[in-house]
C-alpha cells in the first residue's frame, strides 16, 4: 500500500526542515562576508570563521535543520524531503514581504509561483518508493520459513 | 617533469571556471553526502518508531551505529567546507541559487539511479519547477 498520508507530527517536522535551512544559510552568508578573503593555501582560517557569532548561530540551525531532515528521511524519500526544503525559501520570501515589509521584485514573485507548484506536485504523490523486489523477497522467505 | 604553480593565487571571482569549479564541488559533495544519509536513514528506518521503542538516545544510537551515515556526514562537511570557500570569494546571489538549484536536479537523477526511488513524472516536473523557482527566488 502506498503511503499517502502524513501525521500532523511529520508536517511539522517538514516545516522544520524547511524554516531552519535558509535561516542558517543566511546567517552564514552574514558571517562570511564580513570575513577577509580565505586562501586554499590557508584553510586553518575557516575553522577560525566557525567560532564568529553569526556562523556559530548559522550552524546551530543547520544542526536544528540536520536533526529534523535525517528524521524525515527516514520515513520518506529523498525526491520528496528535497522539494519541501526548498519551500523553506517561499516561506523566508513571504516573511520579508509581510514581517519586514521588503519589495518583492516579479522575479521573486515567480519563483515562488515556481516552487509552490513544484512542491504540490511531489506532495500530492506518496512519500516513500515501496520496492516490489524487497517486498517479494520478504514473502519468499516466508513462504521458504513455512516450508 | 616539473609543474609550475603560481605564486599568487589568481582572482578567484573574475575567472569563471574557478567560479565553476567552485560551485560544481558544492553539488558533487553535497549529492554524494545527500544520497549516502538518504540510503541510511532507510536502513535504519523510522525514527519515529525507534524513538516511540527504545527513546530518543536510542534513535541517537541508531543513526550514529550506522556507517552509511558516517560516510554522508563526511561528504556534507566537504559540502559545507567547500561552500563556505566558495561564499568567501563569489556572491551569495550567484553561489546559493545555482548550488540550490542544480543540487535538486543532480538529487533527483541520482536518487532514481542509486536509491531506486520512483521518480514519476510529477517529481520529474517538480524537480525542474523548483529548480527553477529556487534560482529566481535566491537571486
Amino acid at each position: 500500500m502506498p503511503k499517502h498520508t502524513l501525521s500532523p507530527r511529520q508536517y511539522l517536522i517538514l516545516g522544520l526542515v524547511a524554516v531552519s535551512a535558509p535561516l542558517g544559510d543566511s546567517c552564514l552568508s552574514r558571517g562570511m562576508a564580513a570575513m577577509p578573503a580565505i586562501m586554499l593555501a590557508h584553510p586553518g582560517s575557516l575553522i577560525a570563521a566557525v567560532f564568529t557569532p553569526w556562523i556559530a548561530l548559522g550552524i546551530a540551525l543547520l544542526i536544528g535543520f540536520f536533526a529534523s531532515y535525517l528524521t524525515a528521511l527516514s520515513w520518506a524519500d529523498l525526491t520528496f524531503v528535497l522539494p519541501a526544503t526548498a519551500f523553506g525559501y517561499v516561506i523566508i520570501a513571504l516573511l520579508a514581504r509581510f514581517w519586514l515589509h521588503e519589495a518583492i521584485s516579479l522575479e521573486r514573485w515567480a519563483g515562488i509561483v515556481l516552487v509552490t507548484l513544484g512542491v504540490g506536485f511531489v506532495a500530492q504523490g506518496p512519500s516513500l518508493t515501496q520496492h516490489p523486489a524487497a517486498e517479494l523477497e520478504v514473502a519468499h522467505e516466508r513462504e521458504a520459513g513455512t516450508e | 617533469m616539473t609543474i609550475s604553480l603560481p605564486s599568487v593565487p589568481l582572482p578567484a571571482a573574475l575567472n569563471p571556471w574557478a567560479a565553476t569549479a567552485m560551485i560544481a564541488a558544492v553539488v558533487l559533495a553535497s549529492t554524494t553526502g545527500e544520497v549516502l544519509t538518504a540510503a541510511a536513514m532507510k536502513s535504519i528506518g523510522d525514527l519515529d518508531v525507534i524513538r516511540a521503542h527504545s527513546g530518543l538516545k536510542g534513535a541517537i544510537r541508531a543513526v550514529l551505529t550506522s556507517p552509511l551515515f558516517f560516510a554522508g556526514v563526511f561528504f556534507l562537511a566537504l559540502a559545507f567546507f567547500s561552500l563556505l570557500f566558495a561564499l568567501n570569494h563569489l556572491n551569495l546571489s550567484l553561489v546559493g541559487p545555482a548550488s540550490a538549484s542544480l543540487t535538486l536536479v543532480t538529487n533527483a537523477v541520482a536518487g532514481k539511479i542509486f536509491l531506486k526511488e520512483n521518480v514519476d513524472r510529477r517529481r520529474w516536473a517538480a524537480a525542474v519547477l523548483v529548480c527553477v523557482g529556487v534560482y529566481l527566488l535566491a537571486h
